[in-house]
This record gives C-alpha cells, sequence and structure tokens, in this order.
C-alpha cells in the first residue's frame, strides 16, 4: 500500500463522540522540567502483571537509575530509581488507581545530585540500528522496565516478544491522542521528532515489521507536519520499510486501539483476540520515546512527560516529571489554584479517574492530571429514566446496544448483560456522556463486568473446593481399599499357613500310624537339622558382627601410654566418686 | 476530600428536558400556519391541552411518590399535549381535550410506569380513543376560516368567540353548528373514491379537497412541519431512519398503486401534503420510548407505519391512519429490536443467526 492510497482511503468507525478538544490551553508551550522532589514514591507495580520484587533495603543509598525491583513472574517489569538518594522506607502507599488501594511503594529522599548510574547506550546517534541485533533492543527494553504507555501498561517486552512469534506484519504507532485536555503526545511529536522516529524504527526492527503506520488525529497539524519532515528524512530508498503518517479525523475515541486499527487498515480485531491475531502490534508513540531513550542513552523508564491542565490552574503545562514525584509538587509548580480546585482527575476526562488525594505519585501511566474548576466538568445530576432515544447505541463505536444491556446490568441479569456482548465494551465513556438521562451508563458495564469476574472467582472457588473435596474421598477410598487388601493378603497368608501347619501335622500323624520309623527318624532328623542350622547360623551372624564391630578402629586404639594413663586416672577418679 | 464518580466525567450536551423542549419549539412553524389556516381554536386547544396534560401529569407523579418537580421538567408532557392539540379538530370542544389528555398522560403513560416505560405512544393513544369514541366530533370540525367567510359574508370566529364555543359551546348570533362542520380533503377523497360517486379528476374540478399539490389548507401545515421535522433531523435529535422510510415506503406504495388506477388514486404528494403526514412522520413515530432502537429496525418501523398508513387511508375505515399506523407498529418495536441488532465489532456477521438457531 502506498502512501497516497492509504491517505486517501481511510475506513470509518461506527458511533464515536465529538468533542470540545481543552488542546489549546497546552499544546503550544514548551516542555518543562519538574523540580527534584524531595521525597519520590516508587511503586512497585506499575505495569499489568507481577509487581516488582524488591532489591534493594531500607537504608541502601540508590543512584538514579538503579534497579529497584526486578522483574518478578513472566509478565512483569522492573522498576528503577527516577533520582539518586537513600531508600528511606519500603511500604504500603497510596497508588493512582482507580481502585483507590494503597501498594507497596519504594520511598526515597533525594540528595539531589541526581547522580547516575554507569550508562553505556548500545547506540550512538552516528550508528544505525542495523548495526544492533533485534534481540539485543528487545533484552534492552525488558531491562528498561518500559511498559505500554498508552495507557494499557502492558510490559512492552513482552508484548514484542509475542507479536515476533506471531509473525506480525504491521506496526501501528498511536498518535491519535483522541482525550480531550491531553497534550502530552502532540509535544512530544512537536519537540522530539527524532526520537520519536528512531523509536519507532526500533520498534520495527524487533517486531520485523513490513508495514509501519503512524495514526494521528486531524487536529494535531504541527505535529503531523513535523513528523512528516522528519520522516522524510528517513525514508530513504535503500529502506526496506517506510514509515507512514495517516491524519485520522477527529473523532472519539479514534485512538482506541480496536478504532485506530480499524480506520488505518478496514480490519477488526476479532472479539476476545489481540491485534496480533490479524498480524498486527500497536505501540503508543510515547513507547517509542522511552524504547529510544533505551537504547540510545541507556536510560530506563524514570520519567514521563505529564500534562498538567485544567481551570484550576494557573499555569498549565506539559512537564517532564521522574516517576514517582508527588502529585501535589507538581501541581503546586505549575501554579495550583486550592480555591477553585473540584476534581482532581488522572488521565482524561472521558476514560480517566478521580485521585482520592494528590498526595500519592506520579506512576509510568500518568498522562495528564485535569483539576477542574467548579462547572467546568459534569457533576452527576439525578438520572432520569431512559427514554430508549438510542443516542448510546448510536454513538457507540463497538456497535454495542448500551440500552439493553443497562436494562439487564440494573437487573443483575449476568448472562443477558453478556449475551448483548458485555465484554466487547472498551469503556470509553461515550454512552454516558451521550445520554440525555444523565444514566451513568459505563458504570453500570463496569459493575456488571466485576459480578461477573467474582462470580468466575467464586466458581473456580467452588471448583477447586469440589475437586478437593473429591479428590480427598478418592485417597480415603483407595486408602480404604488399601488396608483391605492388606489385609485380605494377611487373612490369606495366615489361611495358606494354618492349613500348611494342619497338613504337616497330618502328614506327621500319617507317618507315626504308619510306623515307618526309619523314614519317620530321618526325616525329623532333617527337620531338627535344618532347625538347629538356622540357629547356629544365626549365633554365627550375630559373632561375626559383633567381631566386625571389635574390629572397627575407635580412638582408643593406640593410645599412646601417657594418653592411658590419663584414662586411667579419669576412670579411677570416677569410681571414688561413685 | 474529592467528590467520588466514575469517568466520563465531561458535561453531557444534552438532557431529556432540553431535547424535548427544542422539539417542542421546532413544531412552532406548524403551529402557527396551522392557527392561520384553520383558525384560533388550534391554539386554545394547545394551551388546553397543555394545561391539562401538566395538571393530570402533577397529580399522578404526586400519587406515585414521584419528585414532581424534577419529573415535570423533563417536557415530555408538554410535547405529548402539544401533538394533541395540533392533531385534534381546531373546533374540537374542551371536553374532547380533557378526556384524550387523560388517556395519554394517565392511562398511557403513567400507569405503565412513566415516562420512558410506555409500550404506546401517549398522544396516538388519546387519538385513537377519541376517533373511536368520538367519531362525529373528531372528523367534523375542520372547518377553515376561510371557508366560514365565504358562508357568512367574510365573517370569521373571532379568538373569543373560538374560545366561548370550545368552552361552553355558545355560538355567535346567525351561525349554526352545521356550519362549522366540514370534512378534511382526506375524507373527501375517500369517501367519494370508495362510494365510487367521483374520481380524483372530477373531485380536483370540484376545488374542495386539492389544493396546490396537496390536501387543501393541510398540503401548508405539513410544509411547516416537515420544515421544523428537517431541523430536528439536522439538529441530530431525531434520527433520518423512520421519517424517510416513513415517506419513502407511502410515497412508492401511492405510487405503485396509482399507476395502476390513476382514478381512484390521488398522487405520493397528495399523500405526503395532507392529514398528518408530515407531523406523523417527523415528530410521532420519531417518538423514541416507542420506537425501536437499532438502526435497522427503525428502517422497518417507520416502513411499516408508512405502509399501513397507505392501507388505512386506502382501504379502511379512517380517513386518516397515523395513530393506528403508529399504535400497531408500537407493538412490533421490542420484536424489531431483538431481530435487527448490529453486527458487533470483531464479531462475524452471522453470528447472532447461530445463536438463534442453536
Amino acid at each position: 500500500m502506498s502512501l497516497s492510497s492509504t491517505l486517501s482511503h481511510l475506513w470509518p468507525f461506527p458511533g464515536g463522540v465529538k468533542l470540545a478538544g481543552h488542546k489549546t490551553l497546552t499544546n503550544h508551550q514548551p516542555i518543562t522540567t519538574a523540580h527534584i522532589a524531595r521525597q519520590l514514591i516508587i511503586p512497585l507495580s506499575q505495569h499489568i502483571g507481577q509487581p516488582a520484587e524488591p532489591t534493594v533495603n531500607v537504608g541502601d543509598k540508590v543512584l538514579k537509575g538503579q534497579v529497584l525491583g526486578y522483574a518478578h513472574g513472566p509478565v512483569s517489569a522492573p522498576v528503577h530509581a527516577s533520582g539518586s538518594g537513600v531508600v528511606t522506607a519500603i511500604e504500603e502507599h497510596l497508588v493512582p488507581h482507580p481502585s483507590g488501594l494503597s501498594a507497596l511503594c519504594i520511598f526515597i529522599d533525594t540528595d539531589g545530585y541526581e547522580q547516575w548510574t554507569e550508562r553505556s547506550p548500545l547506540l550512538s546517534s552516528q550508528q544505525n540500528i542495523s548495526e544492533l541485533s533485534s534481540e539485543q533492543i528487545h533484552e534492552q527494553i525488558a531491562k528498561a522496565g518500559i511498559v505500554g504507555l498508552g495507557g494499557a501498561l502492558y510490559p512492552s517486552a513482552v508484548k514484542l516478544k509475542t507479536a515476533e512469534k506471531m509473525h506480525t506484519d504491521t506496526l501501528i504507532i498511536n498518535a491519535a491522542e483522541c482525550e480531550p485536555y491531553i497534550t502530552c503526545d502532540d509535544v512530544l511529536m512537536q519537540k522530539r521528532p527524532e526520537e520519536v522516529i528512531l523509536g519507532i524504527l526500533l520498534i520495527k526492527k524487533v517486531v520485523g515489521a513490513k508495514q509501519c503506520l503512524i495514526g494521528i488525529e486531524d487536529n494535531k497539524t504541527e505535529a503531523y507536519q513535523t513528523l512528516l519532515k522528519t520522516i522524510s528524512g528517513y525514508n530513504t530508498p535503500h529502506c526496506d520499510t517506510q514509515i507512514e503518517i495517516v491524519q485520522v479525523p477527529t473523532r472519539y475515541p479514534a485512538g482506541g486501539e480496536k478504532q485506530l486499527i480499524q480506520v488505518l487498515t478496514g480490519k477488526e480485531v476479532p472479539t476476545q483476540g489481540l491485534p496480533m491475531d490479524i498480524g498486527i502490534i500497536c505501540h503508543n508513540i510515547t513507547t517509542a520515546v522511552a524504547i529510544y531513550n533505551a537504547v540510545y542513552r541507556d536510560e530506563p523508564l524514570i520519567s514521563r512527560i505529564v500534562t498538567l491542565t485544567g481551570g484550576a490552574i494557573k499555569q498549565p503545562q506539559n512537564m517532564e516529571v521522574p516517576v514517582g514525584t508527588p502529585i501535589r509538587d507538581i501541581l503546586n509548580q505549575a501554579g495550583l489554584d486550592e480555591t477553585k480546585i473540584e476534581k482532581i482527575i488522572m488521565g482524561g476526562p472521558m476514560m480517566g479517574f478521580a485521585l482520592p488525594s494528590i498526595d500519592i505519585p506520579i506512576t509510568k501511566a500518568t498522562n495528564c492530571i485535569l483539576v477542574s474548576e467548579k462547572g467546568e466538568l459534569a457533576s452527576p445530576p439525578p438520572a432520569m429514566p431512559c427514554i430508549r432515544c438510542a443516542r448510546c447505541s448510536d454513538s457507540c463505536p463497538m456497535s454495542l446496544l448500551p440500552q439493553q444491556m443497562y436494562w439487564y446490568a440494573k437487573a443483575r441479569d449476568l448472562e443477558k448483560v453478556q449475551d448483548y456482548n458485555l465484554f466487547d465494551c472498551i469503556e470509553c465513556g461515550c454512552c454516558s456522556y451521550s445520554c440525555p438521562s444523565n444514566i451513568p451508563l459505563v458504570q453500570y458495564f463496569r459493575y456488571a463486568k466485576t459480578e461477573i469476574w467474582d462470580d468466575e472467582l467464586e466458581r473456580n472457588k467452588a471448583n477447586i473446593a469440589r475437586d478437593r473435596h473429591e479428590f480427598r474421598e478418592q485417597r480415603l477410598e483407595k486408602a480404604k481399599a488399601a488396608k483391605a487388601e492388606a489385609a485380605r493378603l494377611r487373612k490369606e497368608k495366615l489361611l495358606k499357613k494354618k492349613a500348611l501347619d494342619a497338613k504337616k501335622a497330618k502328614d506327621n500323624a500319617k507317618d507315626n500310624t504308619k510306623g515307618n520309623a526309619k523314614d519317620n527318624d530321618e526325616k525329623n532328623q532333617s527337620d531338627k537339622h535344618s532347625s538347629t542350622d538356622l540357629i547356629q547360623e544365626a549365633i554365627a551372624r550375630a559373632k561375626a558382627k559383633k567381631a566386625q564391630q571389635q574390629s572397627q578402629k575407635k580412638n582408643t586404639d593406640n593410645l599412646s601410654e601417657a594418653q592411658q594413663k590419663q584414662i586411667d586416672e579419669v576412670n579411677e577418679r570416677r569410681r571414688k566418686r561413685s | 476530600m474529592f467528590l467520588a464518580q466514575s469517568s466520563p466525567f465531561l458535561k453531557p450536551g444534552l438532557s431529556v428536558s432540553k431535547m424535548m423542549t427544542v422539539v417542542t419549539l421546532l413544531m412552532l412553524p406548524g403551529i402557527v400556519t396551522s392557527t392561520y389556516i384553520f383558525g384560533y381554536g388550534v391554539l386554545v386547544n394547545i394551551i388546553l391541552a397543555i394545561i391539562f396534560a401538566l395538571a393530570f401529569e402533577a397529580t399522578i407523579l404526586y400519587l406515585r411518590k414521584r419528585p414532581v418537580a424534577i419529573y415535570l421538567n423533563d417536557k415530555s408532557a408538554l410535547l405529548t399535549a402539544v401533538i394533541i392539540g395540533v392533531a385534534l379538530p381546531p373546533l374540537a370542544p374542551w371536553w374532547l381535550t380533557f378526556i384524550g389528555l387523560f388517556f395519554a398522560i394517565v392511562i398511557a403513560k403513567q400507569l405503565y410506569g412513566g415516562l420512558g416505560y410506555n409500550t404506546f405512544n401517549p398522544a396516538m393513544v388519546a387519538y385513537a380513543i377519541l376517533l373511536i369514541s368520538f367519531p362525529a366530533e373528531m372528523t367534523t370540525y375542520w372547518q377553515t376560516p376561510a371557508m366560514l367567510a365565504a358562508q357568512f359574508d367574510g365573517q370569521t370566529l373571532t379568538l373569543l368567540e373560538t374560545l366561548n364555543f370550545q368552552l361552553f359551546g355558545q355560538l355567535p348570533a346567525g351561525m349554526t353548528i352545521d356550519a362549522l362542520t366540514s370534512a378534511t380533503p382526506l375524507d373527501i377523497v375517500r369517501t367519494s373514491v370508495l362510494n365510487g360517486s367521483a374520481t380524483i379528476d372530477e373531485i380536483h374540478t370540484e376545488g374542495h379537497a386539492f389544493g396546490q399539490f396537496g390536501g387543501m389548507g393541510s398540503e401548508w401545515v405539513n410544509l411547516a412541519f416537515l420544515a421544523g421535522g428537517l431541523f430536528i433531523m439536522k439538529k441530530g435529535l431525531i434520527s433520518w431512519h423512520i421519517p424517510l422510510s416513513l415517506l419513502a415506503t407511502l410515497g412508492f406504495l401511492s405510487l405503485l398503486f396509482g399507476s395502476f388506477e390513476l382514478d381512484s388514486n390521488p398522487s405520493p404528494l397528495f399523500h405526503f401534503f395532507s392529514g398528518a403526514t408530515m407531523l406523523g412522520a417527523f415528530f410521532i413515530a420519531t417518538d423514541p420510548v416507542t420506537a425501536p432502537t437499532t438502526p435497522k429496525g427503525r428502517i422497518f418501523y417507520g416502513a411499516g407505519i408508512g405502509a399501513l398508513i397507505y392501507i388505512i387511508r386506502t382501504w379502511g375505515g379512517y380517513p386518516d391512519a397515523i395513530a393506528f399506523a403508529v399504535l400497531l407498529m408500537n407493538m412490533s418495536a421490542p420484536l424489531l429490536d431483538y431481530y435487527t441488532q448490529p453486527r458487533v465489532y470483531g464479531h462475524k456477521a452471522d453470528e447472532r443467526d447461530n445463536e438463534a438457531s442453536s
């Protein structure tokens, strides 16, 4: 597919909503840098899968970029220190997560020196990517703790490995950034286009993709032009694959992975499947830059660009923030107007979640902190009855029927909700947003999903319990059977012996009555002989054993005279005392 | 510290109240035209209907222990009232409106569970019940001021005289009830053609039924409702599916049968622009509560209404058919919803069929 044909042919997704962007608040500002925080709070789980295992102890001095926790399990990622200092605690702390739960974090009191661990970049900017093997890049990505920064937080190394195995031929770079307010990807593309492209080339190399598309919403003209210019420097005829950048219509949720794939390729990810099932892998543009940093600078993923925006922030901006920096610090740096705060949301207003506190750290996942003033966002008005207007299903990018699902979710008819394909819901929020009755549809769907997962868990537990019970019954039965069998065998043996004895006695009696004295004597003698033989043999064995024991060397053998004398004296004393 | 709420947090652009208000406001062109053509009675009907509707709605909400102010504010009763007000004969006595609104608000809507839970379009339930119970009153008070003026040397009913007649049944001196009765164009065409007393051409030359392009008088009202309807469509408050499929089916059938028997079948234009076709297509059939929700379902629904309108108008017992057609299709909405579910992203096209057959 050539550039022009891709441009001219897009496959629009159904539904979606047009939203006010609010992006101009931040998308033309330079990227600022966060002040060094006095204390860093670094959660050990900043990714999907198993939390990292801590490798440092309280009191350890750590350097910037040093590993704090190693990847534990098949799906996991390491965590690194984002500043130099001393580990002061390893304990539970509130983390930015929709659940509002706490998780294990490493606390570092920074020393302000920002002293790095030793770094040895795999490549310098003069070198060509072809000098690296894809294994080297892959290893570096795993080591750097890079996770999907578009929101999924799936460890990138694991994803790339799977993609490699599944012969993925199309790489799609998601630069759509369709959520209102967020501009961190936008400014990244505007300010660091080289890093973006080199990062993409690295991913392409690892995946072995034949086609590479960047999908960007058409409201980011500056970023688009910048990237276009930069790409032309790399799309030389010698290149085996060209990178194409494609503008997609601005309509939420164009940046949803499934929607972007549909718009760019016309293909649909099968339900319950992965993009790799149709030969596609998606990566976020920010992830590409993280991979660039890992390979060209040997910097692990310890900082990211965060959009700080909303009506209660005096200087909305994009800030490069070390992971673990408390949100309060950076909000203050951007000029937080405490009197105006209404809600604090991490992520965008469509899919983000309200933070319970601002004394929690920035993580790898934090792309935006939105602090709204009164009236800027919706306060939940009372939900009115559904009037079946179908604006929800008209706006659903997955062509679901939210209105039907809502009825069944409300009635807790979990089977019916699944019949209406609840698990295809991507929770983009279009339905709730377009509902004129203010019904929190997505909330109902989240509820139904959790209920179903809970039920499944319960069922699994019940299954396990049943299996255990059955196993125990089986085991007991087996033991019983074995016991019975042993008893039977013993009984049999006893019976046999009895029968034998009886036979012998009978034989003897018979012989006696016959008066065959000679024979009898002989037999008796032989019997006796054999028994005396056995006894003698036993005695001989015992003797031999004793002899052997005696013949074994003891520490009392070969004593010198002096030693013998001492022992004798000791024995003498003992005797006397007793 | 902060309000716990799950995403999305963006302000929704629309509320039920706003939807209903905009739709009601966009009926204004039709109402104004209707008043111009049929006299002040239309306005009196609408105002009476609104008063009755709000009173019934408030009473029942109170009895059902619902927050009256919040639910009254959804303005759905207002829209129902305006539709009934426009649909009734312009000189209908007040008790006709009263009974209509009682059935619409109390029986068809609130007793079914209120807004969103009713199976049948409340306004059309009211209309159908009135049409069956009071056929004379419902079909004969369609006198237009112009016709009246022709009979009484330019004398028509003033607003006060209209009120006096509708509320107290008193007419100004010299006028009789008979003078106020007049058949609608649809009625004239139907009876003449059914009786075989006149062909379409003859009715044309008589000049009582046909106007410039549609039904006499009502063509302008229909045109005004079409304009308002197109505007709500443009505002995205209704989808194109129902109005378009309704009009397309109605037009297709009248064209089809008209091409066989030109003498007894009026043209598609006449069907489009007489009776309550445009009001029905854009403001009545599109009532979200009682229509299907899937795009395909809406097309079938609209087409069904269109076909039924044609059938009832041509061969049925009533001159106009919007109410019966809509009510009949209301019944099929759940079925249509079930069998026209769209293919979900990432699913194969025939998955639903397999599930249904297995």
